[in-house]
């Protein structure tokens, strides 16, 4: 399969991402790190929940001090449209509509940049407002440890999705680059699934008590 | 192999029909996104309206699991043809992760 | 273009296996590295043997005693055993289901250097300031306690090492889901085939435990967190569990592939088709996935209550039946073969009862209650050497004679084979099975030392003098390949004579592209339908065409070199040391821009032309049998 070949809307195929052995490998291979990933998560969750709130001395902030349901909102918004417009640009990949889906994808970038900074405003918070930092409980290991990881997972995502803009921004479509666009969305996809769980077990329940 | 997995020999047609199919997933697709919106938005009232955390904590795990069902089976095509291994191994990765979460919250006492 | 004659210096030829991401040589590479780390782990089983043989014994301090036995415990597991299989799975899984390369060539040698710097970081805390010296399990209480960097060692050196095993797992999935050649149906693959993939399946869901347990006892030890730390509201049973989450199927990713290849010992030495091949592939999935409902069998004397034992224990003997089954269908492929007593064939052969005795201690151990006897005491020492050794050591003993031809094209030596064979066996017997028998009388494991007269003295002059001769066994198949290695008589393909599989339809070794013509499989045991049509070669799928190849790359051992570096930043920046912060983030700058570098750079590889693999049909005529 030569990868400079030029295809048109309607030479374009149906399913660009795996319409060669390597983006099919590259498909299946990055849907299985996923399965791995969804593990690697749990452990974190799960070390979460059972050390929410376990502080050295009553002094310390616990959950329900410390989370404010406006800024996880704005964040979570952010986050899900952000998926949404991925799916956009996927939906024009499948068109071949290079130009439209670059578009979307500068689009999701920048809400993904906007959580980010929301993120790291609340942990700059949590540090000036409550001494609620990574080495002061077992609660502030957890709870930025779980965070971190993801918001880490968000800053990789951007770099990835940058990375191939910027890279692909003189060529255009071709086989070789539909699966690296297509693994980089479900990645993306990833990173909300993640945050559904993070908003509902961490900032919801935590702030119900 | 590079444009023959549609049905007929007009391609013309068959370009049409996937544009329309294409079309058709991505409406499907923002309904999808609405609902999602929709379930954040009930999670957070009713934590905002203050209930009873044992009506709370069960509904918006509920409404959790629902959304990332979505993500999975509708951005991320998880339910369609070609995604049975992914699938399959998405799904073990589920129940390893039900697994160890169940453990950390029953066998890590104190 | 045909690069396979040529003659090559030394350089090149390091710098070869530097760039290569073929499957066969990754395969020689991970033989060569775990090889070197089973030795190492060896020597420090002999030093804790002579250390063990008379009672009151200063021959090591106590100190370096707990280095030693966690060092070899650790070598053993992550550096020795696990790297063998993947190299075996490396050599051999691709050519089984007919497949030019792995899925994921680059990732494959990016796996195997990861694999490699994390060995060799974890093992130069013998130089820098003192080996890990809280048990390969390292529970976390203590192993915060511990001072100097021996744990910090351990827990990077595991964390880089875990990242390459994870890649060779996910390259083998989709290796074999992808890239089987036209015919091989799932219910046709070798067994051996089948448990790399259930073994994978296995390391892509047990890792990311571990990689998460050792980031937080790495944030607790070098960054100030309190996971582990009761004072600040941590809990130390986390990491227990999180261990043995990983822990309980690690030892299955082991013995897996072990199970693989004697099957297909069996059944090549038998000259029969594998008893029970459906049931065989029920039982392996089966184990697979009980291997992650048994974890806390390691934990019940922690005090997880009634219920939570008693639920561990059960699942814990359902495991026996399904291993039950796989036991049977070897005796009975056994049974009314033509059976040819090869050096393989004599190890598998030997496996079976040593084996089944490490099973049935495992099943003694399952039942709760009497397990408070057992914890933490030489039975348990006995029992997993049994099953480790017994299993796993065996099988990659055997599969080194019978893959030996393949990888290398030259036959070991069977006379020297049983010589070692003979002084292997009769020396782990020596040296493990008196051990069940110290554990009852009350032997803690893991003691420095033990006093005279109360009942231990022999038992372990025994258990010592066993290690001996297991050593002496090692030492003649070094021997073994040293003698062969100069002689170097070059075999067909397939010198044992009764290969059933693909691979032995191919010279040996098998050409780069392994396969001219991907062949077509027409049912189990491919090659040997073939011969009983009177056939010596494969029915061709396809006609003779350009094959794609992946080009060699030297980033796997950049990106893996940056993390060894971040590693040292990470480490001293305990200390205070000006210069680790730097270190730190040089070494990751060195990963993630070579990791850049691999996504911006198009790498399309490269075609092997139809006229020049013709012309390599001409080279080799001779050579061909």
């Amino acid at each position: 399969m030569n990868a400079d070949e030029k295809y048109t809307p309607q030479t374009w195929p149906e399913g660009p991402e795996r319409a060669t052995l390597e983006g099919k490998n590259k498909f299946l291979g990055f849907w299985f790190f996923l399965g791995g990933e969804t593990v690697l998560f749990a452990s974190l969750f799960a070390t979460y929940i059972a050390l929410k709130d376990k502080v050295p001395s009553p002094d310390h902030a616990l959950a329900k001090d410390l989370f404010e349901l406006p800024l996880v909102f704005v964040m979570t918004m952010l986050l899900l449209t952000s998926s949404l417009t991925s799916v956009y640009a996927m939906y024009h990949l499948k068109n071949y509509d290079f130009k439209k889906m670059q578009l979307w994808l500068v689009i999701t970038v920048l809400l993904g940049l906007g959580f980010l900074g929301c993120e790291i405003y609340e942990f700059v918070h949590y540090y000036h407002a409550f001494d609620h930092t990574f080495t002061s409980s077992a609660f502030g290991s957890a709870f930025y440890t779980l965070t971190g990881f993801h918001g880490a997972h968000v800053i990789f995502g951007l770099a990835w999705f940058i990375a191939l803009i910027v890279r692909n921004a003189g060529r255009g479509l071709n086989l070789y680059n539909a699966p690296k666009f297509y693994v980089a969305s479900l990645y993306w996809h990833f990173i909300d699934v993640v945050w559904v769980f993070i908003f509902t077990v961490v900032y919801l329940m935590g702030m119900v008590g | 192999m590079v444009n023959n997995q549609s049905n007929t020999n007009n391609p013309r047609l068959d370009y049409e029909y996937r544009r329309r199919k294409n079309a058709e997933g991505m409406r499907i697709q923002v309904a999808t996104f609405t609902l999602m919106i929709f379930f954040t938005v009930i999670s957070f009232a009713a934590v905002a309206a203050g209930f009873s955390k044992w009506f709370v904590i069960p509904v918006i795990l509920l409404l959790a699991v629902i959304q990332v069902g979505f993500q999975l089976y509708y951005f991320m095509h998880m339910g369609e043809k070609g995604h049975e291994a992914p699938s399959m191994f998405m799904w073990s990765g589920i129940g390893v992760a039900f697994l160890t979460i169940l453990a950390f919250v029953t066998i890590i006492w104190w | 273009m045909s690069t396979i004659a040529q003659k090559r210096g030394f350089a090149s030829t390091i710098w070869d296996y530097l760039t290569t991401v073929d499957h066969k040589k990754i395969a020689i590479l991970y033989l060569i590295a775990g090889g070197f780390f089973f030795l190492l782990g060896g020597i420090e089983a002999m030093l804790i043997r002579i250390q063990l043989a008379v009672p009151n014994n200063d021959f090591v301090s106590a100190g370096f005693y707990n280095e030693l036995l966690t060092m070899h415990g650790t070598t053993m597991i992550f550096l020795a055993a696990m790297p063998l299989l993947l190299g075996f799975m490396n050599a051999i899984m691709p050519l089984q289901i007919g497949a030019r390369d792995v899925a994921f060539p680059f990732i494959n040698a990016l796996g195997f250097w990861l694999f490699f710097f994390g060995g060799v970081f974890l093992n130069l805390s013998w130089f820098l300031g003192g080996a890990p010296d809280a048990g390969w399990t390292s529970y976390a209480s203590l192993s915060l306690a511990s001072e100097g960097h021996g744990i910090d060692f351990y827990a990077l050196g595991l964390q880089i090492s875990g990242f390459g095993t994870l890649m060779g797992g996910i390259n083998f999935l989709v290796t074999i889901i992808n890239m089987r050649a036209p015919g091989m149906t799932y219910m046709r693959m070798p067994l051996f085939t089948w448990t790399t993939f259930v073994a994978s399946a296995l390391i892509l869901f047990a890792f990311p435990p571990l990689t998460a347990s050792i980031f937080m006892l790495t944030f607790d030890r070098m960054f100030g967190a309190n996971f582990f730390n009761v004072a600040a509201g941590g809990n130390t049973i986390i990491w227990e569990h999180f261990f043995w989450i990983f822990g309980h199927p690690e030892v299955y990713i082991l013995i897996l592939p072990a199970f693989g290849i004697f099957s297909e010992i069996f059944a090549t030495f038998s000259r029969k088709r594998l008893f029970g091949y459906s049931s065989m592939v029920f039982a392996t999935v089966l184990i697979g996935f009980l291997g992650f409902m048994v974890w806390a069998h390691h934990m019940f004397t922690v005090g997880l209550g009634p219920v939570a034992n008693a639920i561990f224990a059960v699942a814990t003997m359902a495991i026996a039946v399904p291993t039950g089954i796989k036991i049977f269908n070897w005796l009975l492929t056994i049974w009314g073969g033509s059976i040819k007593f090869t050096v393989p064939m004599i190890y598998a052969v030997a496996f079976i009862p040593s084996f089944v005795m490490g099973g049935v201690t495992g099943v003694m151990q399952a039942a709760a209650p009497a397990d408070y006897q057992y914890h933490d005491s030489y039975f348990i020492v006995a029992h997993f050497h049994y099953v480790i050794v017994g299993g796993v050591v065996l099988a990659l003993l055997a599969g080194t004679h019978f893959y030996w031809p393949k990888m290398f094209g030259t036959m070991l030596s069977e006379k020297i084979g049983k010589f070692t064979f003979f002084f292997f066996f009769v020396g782990f017997h020596l040296t493990f099975f008196v051990q069940h028998f110290l554990g009852l009388m009350g032997m803690p494991r893991r003691v420095w030392t033990f006093l005279p007269g109360q009942g231990l003295d022999t038992g372990n002059l025994v258990s010592s003098v066993g290690a001996a001769f297991m050593a002496i066994g090692v030492v003649s198949l070094l021997v073994n390949i040293v003698i062969t290695t100069m002689k170097n008589e070059r075999v067909g393909n397939d010198p044992w004579g009764d290969g059933r599989t693909l691979e032995w339809a191919l010279p040996s070794p098998a050409p780069f592209y392994n396969f001219k013509q991907l062949p077509l499989v027409r049912g189990l045991d491919a090659y040997w339908l073939e011969k009983m049509e009177g056939k010596d070669t494969l029915t061709p799928a396809e006609p003779i065409g350009d094959i794609h190849m992946p080009n060699p790359s030297f980033v796997p051992v950049v990106i893996s070199f940056g993390l060894f570096v971040a590693a040292f930043g990470a480490m001293y920046q305990v200390d205070d040391k000006p210069w680790a912060i730097p270190v730190l983030i040089i070494g990751l700058a060195i990963t993630f821009g070579a990791m850049l570098y691999r996504s911006i750079k198009d790498d399309h590889g490269f075609h092997i032309h139809k006229e020049d693999l013709m012309e390599d049909d001409d080279d080799n005529k001779g050579v061909k049998a």
